[in-house]
This record gives structure tokens, sequence and C-alpha cells, in this order.
């Protein structure tokens, strides 16, 4: 673990955000749409209209020229661990490669063999069979995000494991203890929630689009009634989870709970900011307001963190210098440990490699005493465990501030769908067709709230990311990086382009 | 149950359920074969759309076959994933990419308005095809040539030669191996076209399709044996008691005599492979995919068997001899290889549904109908 090489970590990560955020374009929908596909499917079945086959048929072409483009970005992203991120692999590989070898039994198999009945069974197969197979999609596709999201939730929060001596590897000591872990609960049911919203939005988007231009009024107005109910359910419980993810974040994230709430000094009964700007000029150590204007709640974190009104909820000041009146270890504290740990785990190695038992021990007993900061010790100053505040600040107040929107939203469309008096207010039809961009603005924040927010660590307190990358010259991953913008970019342009015709050709030709 | 198992019986599972993995792989690599076929079988529009929607409804089969392959190595034997994708860059980057432009190209060939216009997305299958199949051969290769690179105290990996991965592409016996699974590819897309594609009224079609297959078995030839003979006389990287790895005179050879259920795997592989040839081209049947495929996946297996067992290093590295991963220093702890162990008990679970939906869906052989309906490729 010598040779760091700093540009090489930036390449990486600049190529991880890259390849992700171009996979989370078509992820939620993939994840929103595949249901909303099965429930027109099944109104069809139930009712045997053909108005209702129509529909489903065509969200089912935009939702397969969708999954293509999803696949496609999907399977860079796990190659890129080994090829990147190399060391890293190596040392969790034993639980982190777990959840993605099981998606790829149980759930990308679902997607794969099914896709296939749901697009060219039509004819093929009978009618109840075929509504199986887009059930099965939508489950399928669920069920990969469930495993994915243990892997990330297990780098936010690592349990059910050791860390071994011997190899300097992460093991795997219980794999329920991992399945199970609170941050992988909260992350999965919060990012299929809010995919649904991307879904219904999207749904929204479109028929908005056909109601401004007069056209597939029926159809439009159908969807769209579908899609609002589902929204509506689907943000309830985004925000629900939304909630637990915060809540889950004061106990095993707190430096991440500070920075998207942009609380730098800790306090009893906090307040929650509903909106504010942050100043350049603040430093971490100073006790000067960040806000230059705000508007806060008063005492609604500490209610949200612990669910306890009068609360103590930690700043990043007292997580970094530490806080003896309410007995915040500081990182300044924990970094001499880890270094101690570091030490010592090389005195264990050298006295095992020298066949100096007696030594070895008495190293290794030393180690295991400060081991849980061993990832502090690759610090060369406390304040490198802060993370980006204003980005992730910003991203999450955008994607908390979109969420509370669309739950009215949803409701308005719900109200004058039922009413049948949507086409009578052009404005919102305005707003309906940009919704689905605001979407996905909510949920890219998301992810930037999730990862911008727990740098610098790879994992959570043990492993910051320049420690994971591959020893490979910066040059590669660089030349990597331009051809996936320009390779996926070229992709995009082609599927957006489409999708627009698709649109235009509308249900009636499908 | 699976918990008591001796960890080497574990990892002896896991690198027999990873090669299981590869050779269905190989198998189904039909669909890059086919891809390659588009334009010397269909001379037509409507003889192209039938090739295209006739692999159409398999490619994702084949591709998350593909993942799964990298998944089960990751969580199997993390140090191979590691130390292969973290220092063979280049190969491994290539042949991605050659995967990312197949998965948009089906879905994208023939939409209105697609950007770049039919004949780059079949462009896109061919490179996929050839190029994509011809890099895993080469990396394949590697297991019995040896790759450059040094592990250090923490098992990170160093690659020793400026070509990082591609160098594997410039050895006759990788690039003889990766030219024959194209070729072979070549041979089960043509038999799986006669299988699935109903050829009424379109005799020179099929004509074409069946010489195909004949032709890619011939040309396919002269690399198998080349690779087979090379394999025979060539020294391989064993280890000993104590895990020391040294050069082995003939070690591959040795290790078909020291297993003869392998060499018997290769010997039955091949022959039946050959049949189905036979069948496709010259008895007119439609049947002998199965027996090209089932012939490719007991080829298969024996590859890897020969690759990893009887005491071989299955990622050798030529820079430095003690750095080489055997399926007992790269696997995963116990722990990790009994849970995955118990995951794996759902396998057959999904063959079996795949099996169901594959009959079902081509219970119908695909006709001119199909590929002119609203739901075409
Ligand atoms: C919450 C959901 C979610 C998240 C966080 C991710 N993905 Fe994804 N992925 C999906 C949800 C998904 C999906 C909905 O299941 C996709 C999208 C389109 C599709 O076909 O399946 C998919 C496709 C997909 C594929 C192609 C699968 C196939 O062969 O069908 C691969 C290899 C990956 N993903 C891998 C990854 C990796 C390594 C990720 C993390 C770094 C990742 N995905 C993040
Ligand atoms: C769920 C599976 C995911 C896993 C396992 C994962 C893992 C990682 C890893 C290994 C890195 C590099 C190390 C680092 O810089 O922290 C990273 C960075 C990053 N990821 Fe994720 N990620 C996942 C999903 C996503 C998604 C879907 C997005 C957004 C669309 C995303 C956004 C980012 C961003 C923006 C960074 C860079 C952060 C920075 O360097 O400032 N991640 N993630
Ligand atoms: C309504 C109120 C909402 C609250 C209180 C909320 C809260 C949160 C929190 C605290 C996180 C960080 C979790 C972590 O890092 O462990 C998060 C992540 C995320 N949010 Fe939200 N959110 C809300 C609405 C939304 C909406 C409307 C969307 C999208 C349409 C969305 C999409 C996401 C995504 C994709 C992530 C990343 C995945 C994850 O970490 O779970 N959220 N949210």
């Amino acid at each position: 673990m010598n040779q760091i090489d700093l540009n090489m970590v930036d390449w990486a990560r600049a190529q991880f955000a890259l390849t992700a955020m171009y996979h989370w374009i078509f992820v939620p929908l993939t994840l929103g749409l595949s249901f909303l596909c099965a429930f027109y499917e099944s109104l069809y079945v139930r009712t045997g209209k053909e108005e209702w086959k129509k529909i489903a048929k065509f969200w089912m072409t935009l939702f397969g020229i969708n999954f293509a483009i999803g696949v496609a970005t999907g399977i860079i992203l796990e190659f890129e661990f080994g090829t990147n991120w190399s060391n890293y692999s190596w040392m969790v590989g034993d639980i982190f490669g777990a959840p993605l070898a099981v998606e790829g039994i149980v759930a990308f198999f679902l997607e794969a063999t099914f896709f296939a009945v749901m697009f060219f069974g039509w004819n093929r197969v009978s009618k109840g069979f075929h509504l199986f197979s887009t059930w099965m999609v939508a489950i399928g596709s669920n069920l990969s995000a469930l495993w994915i999201l243990v892997a990330n939730g297990w780098m936010q929060h690592p349990v059910g494991m050791i860390f071994n001596p011997d190899t300097a590897r992460f093991e795997m000591r219980n794999f329920w203890e991992v399945l199970f872990s609170p941050v992988a609960i909260a992350k999965f049911t919060h990012t299929t929630s809010s995919s649904f919203i991307v879904g219904s939005l999207f749904v929204i988007t479109v028929s908005s689009w056909y109601l401004l231009k007069g056209r597939n009024t029926e159809m439009a107005k159908k969807s769209i009634l579908v899609a609002s109910v589902f929204g509506l359910l689907s943000t309830a419980y985004a925000g629900l989870t939304g909630d637990e993810s915060a809540y889950v974040n004061a106990f095993t994230q707190p430096m991440k709970l500070a920075a998207y709430e942009g609380l730098y000094n800790g306090k009893a009964k906090a307040d929650l900011v509903a909106f504010g700007i942050l100043k350049s000029e603040k430093m971490p150590g100073d006790d000067t307001n960040p806000f230059l204007f705000d508007i806060k709640l008063p005492g609604l974190l500490s209610l949200l963190a612990n669910r306890d009104a009068s609360s103590f909820v930690p700043g990043i000041k007292d997580l970094v210098y530490g806080n003896t009146l309410e007995k915040i270890v500081g990182v300044n504290a924990k970094m001499e440990r880890g270094k101690m740990a570091i030490a010592d785990l090389a005195a264990y190695k050298n006295a095992k490699k020298s066949g100096d038992t007696a030594g070895s021990a008495q190293a290794l007993e030393k180690f295991t005493v400060n081991k849980d900061y061993l990832g502090y010790g690759y610090f060369a100053k406390p304040e490198e465990s802060i993370p980006p505040v204003k980005l992730t600040f910003y991203s999450f107040h955008i994607m908390v501030s979109l969420g509370c929107f669309f739950t009215f939203f949803f409701l308005v469309f719900l109200y004058l769908g039922y009413k049948n008096s949507l086409e009578r207010h052009r404005w919102l039809l305005q707003l309906g067709f940009i919704s689905f961009f605001l979407g996905m603005l909510a949920s890219q924040a998301g992810w930037v709230v999730a990862e911008v927010g727990r740098q610098p660590w790879v994992i959570q307190n043990y492993l910051p990311v320049h420690i994971g990358t591959s020893n490979i010259a910066a040059g590669n991953v660089q030349a990597t990086f331009f051809m996936f913008l320009g390779l996926f970019t070229l992709l995009l342009l082609a599927e957006v382009k489409i999708m627009l015709k698709q649109i235009k050709i509308g249900p009636e030709e499908v | 149950m699976i918990g008591n198992l001796d960890y080497v019986i574990l990892q002896q599972i896991w690198w027999i359920l990873a090669s299981v993995v590869g050779a269905l792989f190989l198998f189904l690599t039909f669909v890059q074969g086919g891809q390659t076929l588009l334009w010397q079988v269909g001379k037509t529009e409507t003889e192209k759309s039938l090739v295209i929607n006739s692999l159409g409804t398999k490619w994702e089969l084949t591709f998350t076959t593909l993942v799964l392959f990298g998944g089960a190595l990751f969580a199997a034997f993390p140090k191979f994933y590691a130390t292969s994708f973290g220092g063979a860059y280049w190969v491994w980057i290539l042949i991605l990419f050659t995967f990312i432009v197949q998965a948009v190209s089906y879905e994208f060939r023939k939409k209105p308005n697609n950007l770049l216009g039919a004949p780059v997305y079949e462009l896109f299958l061919l490179i996929n095809g050839s190029v994509g199949i011809l890099l895993i051969g080469a990396a394949v290769g590697t297991f019995f040539t040896g790759s450059n690179f040094t592990l250090n105290d923490y098992n990170q990996v160093k690659w020793t030669h400026p070509l990082m991965g591609l160098e594997a592409a410039f050895s006759l016996f990788n690039l003889s191996l990766g030219l024959f699974l194209v070729f072979n590819a070549r041979v089960l897309g043509a038999m799986y076209l006669v299988n699935t594609i109903d050829f009424s009224g379109m005799t020179e079609f099929e004509t074409r399709v069946r010489k195909a297959c004949l032709m890619n078995l011939l040309y396919a030839l002269p690399f198998l044996l080349y690779v087979l003979v090379s394999l025979l006389v060539m020294d391989g990287f064993g280890f000993d008691g104590k895990g020391v790895i040294s050069m082995v005179p003939h070690k591959y050879l040795g290790n078909l005599l020291a297993m003869p259920q392998v060499l018997g795997l290769l010997l039955v592989g091949l022959v039946l492979v050959i049949w189905g040839v036979v069948l496709t081209s010259l008895k007119g049947s439609d049947k002998g995919v199965w027996f090209g495929g089932l012939g490719t996946v007991l080829v298969g297996l024996a590859v890897f068997f020969t690759a990893g067992f009887n005491n071989t290093a299955f990622y050798p590295s030529k820079a430095d001899l003690q750095s080489s991963l055997t399926i007992y220093n790269a696997s995963s702890t116990h722990y990790t290889l009994t849970v995955m162990t118990y995951v794996a008990l759902v396998i057959p679970v999904v063959l079996a549904y795949i099996a169901w939906v594959w009959r079902q869906m081509n219970a119908k052989k695909l006709n001119v109908d199909d590929v002119t309906g609203d739901k075409a490729y």
C-alpha cells in the first residue's frame, strides 16, 4: 500500500461517477416503467379491452428501448471494480463479490429470460403466460436492485465481517448481517420507491405532451390515471424510506448527515434547514454562521435524526476535532490510533516473515487494540475526513424539495384526471411535460448525496478511496474515461432520438 | 451441511461451477457467430431480418451469462478478478466495449430515426462477434501461456508488459484459440439459425446457412489442431505440495493423462460438434445445434479443467512464477464459498425456467410474417 497515485484516484472516481450516472439515467426508468407496463397489461387481461393492450404495448416499446441501453451501461460497472479498483476488489471480494454474483444468478436471468417473452411472445405464448412474463421482468429488475444495493449498503456501513491481518483482507462472517443491514434495507426501499416516482413521471410527461397536442387523448388520460396513483403511493413511501435513510445515517455516517444538513456545530434540539445558502469562506474549525441565508424548522433535525426532539446531533466540527462534553472522539484522535494500527500491522507482517513468533503475537495484540481505526491512519490531516459540503447539501435539498413537490403534483394530476378536466389546465400539462426531468434530477441528486456524502471513504471508517485503486498509470483510466464519455453520449443521443420518434408515432401505430 | 465440507472441496466445486458457466457461455456464443454470418447468409432485407430476429430473443441470455461469469469469479476467486481486470486492463476494456455496442444494436437497428443507421448497428454486431470473441479466446489462452504480472506482499498486482493485456493477442497459441472460438461460434450460429428459421420458399437462403456451417468447421480445424498439438507438447505451470510453482514439462498432456475423464470430455465434445455439423450440413436435419452445443460445453469444460485441476496454476505469471494464481491461493474464504454454494443451489431452477421459456418461444419456427410484424427487430 505504498505507491499512491493521486491522479489515478481522481480519474477512477470521475470514471465511476460518469458511468454510474449514465447507468442511472436508464435504471430508474426500467424499475418504474416495468411495473407500470405490468399494471397496464393486467388491466388488459382483466377487462379484455383492446385499448389497454394498446397502451401496454406502447409503453413496452419505450421500455424496451430504455432497457437495452440500461444493460449496455450496466456491464461496464460490473467490471469497473476490477479494472479501476482492483486493490479494493481483492481486499473485499469476499463480501462484495457475493451480492454481485447472487444478483446474476437470481435476478439478471429472470429479467433476460422473460424480457424476450415480453417482446416477442405476443403471438407465441398464451395471454396468461405473457402477463406472467411481464411481471417477472418487473420483479427481476427490482430484485437486481436489491443485490447491488446490498453491496453498496455494505460499503456505507460494513457489517458482518472481520479484518484478517494475515491476508490484509476483509472477510465475511455473517451473510445475514450483510443482507439485512439497516442501511441496505433503507437503500433498497428508498431507491426502488423513488424510481417508481421517476417511472410515473415519465408516463405523465409523455401523456401531457399528447394532451397538449390534442392527440391520443383517451390513451393519455388513462395512462395518467394509473401513473398518478402509482406515483402518489410511491412518493409517500419514498418520503418514509428517505426519512429512515437519514435516521440510519445518524448512527452509521454522522459526517454525511452533518454535511447534507450543513450542520457545522453540533446542537441539542438541532433545527432542520428547509432552505439555505452556504457561505464560501466557512471553515470547519471556526464558529461563524455557515449560512448567508436560511429558513429553519426548529428542533426538527434532532427529531428526525434520533427520533428525540431534544437530542444532540453532532456537527462537522465535533466529528473532526472531537467534543469531550458529548463524548465524541474526533478524527484527530482516531488518526493517531490508526497510524499505530498501520505500524503494528507492518511489524506483525515482518515478524511473521522472519519467523519471530513471539514478536508477531505481540504486534498482533497491539494491532487488535486499534484495528477499528485502521482507515483513519491513512489521512494526512483531520480535515480530509470532510466530504464536499456544498455539493452534498444542495443535492440533498434539491431532492427533498422535489420530493415534497411531487406529492402535490401527483395529487393534482390524480384529482383533475379523475374529474376528466386535465385538458382545461394547459399550465399544468406544461408542468407535467417537464416533470420527468425533475424526477431524474431528484434521483441523480440522491446518489450524489449518498456517494459524495461518504467521501473520502470507499468503505466507511476502514478504507479511504485512494487505497482501493488499481496500480496502473492514470493515463489508461483517463483514456477510457473519454472513450466511455464519447460512446455513452453517442448511444444516449441515439436513444433519445428513437424515443422521440416512437412517441411521435404514438400508440396507434405500434 | 455445506459448511462442513472441506475448504479444498469447496474451492474445487467453485472451479467446476465457474467452468460450467464459462462453458455455457461458449455454447451461447452462437449469438455472436450468427451476428458475423449476417451479411454472408442474408442477401435480402427479409433474410437479414430473419437472422436478427432469430438471434434477438437470445442475445440477452449470452450477455447475462458473461456477466454472471464475471460475478462468479469475483465472488469465488477475487484474487483472479482483481489481478486480471486490474492488470490486463486493455484486453478486458476492449471486450467490454464490443458488448456495450452489441447491447443496443438489436433494439436500435431497425427503429426509425436511430441516428447511426442500420449498417452501423450491423457493424457493431459484426465487431462484437469477431473482435469480441477473438479477444475472449486470447484471454482464455493466457490460462495456458501465462501473463506478465507480479503480486506484492499485499497481493496487489503490477503488470509488467506495456500493452497491459493486449500482448495476449500476439501469441500464436492465444490467437489460434481465439480464432477457433470465432469459427466455432459461426458453426453454432448456423446450426441455431437452421433450428429456428422456417425456410419454406427460401431454399437458397437455407442452402447458404447450411453450407456456412460446414465451411466454418473447416476454417476452424487448422486452429483447433494447432491449439491441441501445442497444448500436448508445451510446458505448463504446476505446483507442489507446498504451493511452490514451477515449470513442468508437458504439463497439460500430463493433466489429460492423469484425468482421463477430462480427456474423455474433450474427445466426446469434439465428436459431438462434428456430428452436429454433419447433421446440419449433410443430413438436412435441424437438430444439429443440440449436438454442437453440448459438444462445445464439453470441450469448454475440458479446457477449464485442464487449466485449473491436477495441481496446475490456472492464471500463471511468466514474470514471476510464484505470483501465479491457483484455485487454492486465489479463492474467497471458506465462509463465503459456503454461502455461495447455498446460493448456487438455485442454479438448477434457473436453468429449468430458461429451458422452459426457450421451448415455449421456439415451439413454432420464425417465418416471414413474424419479422414484418410490429414487434420485429
Ligand atoms: C437500484 C438499481 C440499480 C443500481 C444501483 C445499479 N443497477 Fe445495474 N441494473 C439495474 C439496476 C441497478 C437494472 C434495473 O436491473 C438494469 C438496468 C436496465 C436493465 O436491463 O437492468 C441493470 C443492468 C445492469 C447490468 C446488465 C445486466 C444484464 O445482463 O441484463 C449490469 C452488469 C449491471 N446493471 C451492473 C451494475 C453495477 C456493477 C452497479 C453498481 C455499481 C449497478 N449495476 C448499479
Ligand atoms: C449501488 C451500487 C453502487 C456501488 C457499489 C458504488 C460504488 C462506488 C465506488 C466504488 C465509487 C468509487 C469510490 C469513491 O469515489 O467513493 C463510487 C463513487 C461514486 N459513485 Fe457510486 N456506487 C454505486 C452506485 C452509484 C450510482 C447508481 C450512482 C449515481 C448515479 C453513484 C454515484 C457515484 C458518484 C457520483 C461517485 C463519485 C463520488 C466522488 O468521487 O466524489 N454510485 N461509488
Ligand atoms: C421526500 C423526501 C426525501 C427524503 C427525506 C430523502 C432522503 C434521502 C437520504 C437521507 C438519502 C441518503 C441515504 C444514504 O446516503 O444513506 C437519500 C438518497 C437517495 N434519494 Fe432521497 N429522499 C427524499 C426524496 C427522494 C426523491 C423524490 C427521489 C427521486 C425521485 C429520491 C432519490 C434518492 C436516491 C436515488 C438516493 C440514493 C440511494 C440511497 O442512498 O438510498 N429521494 N434520500
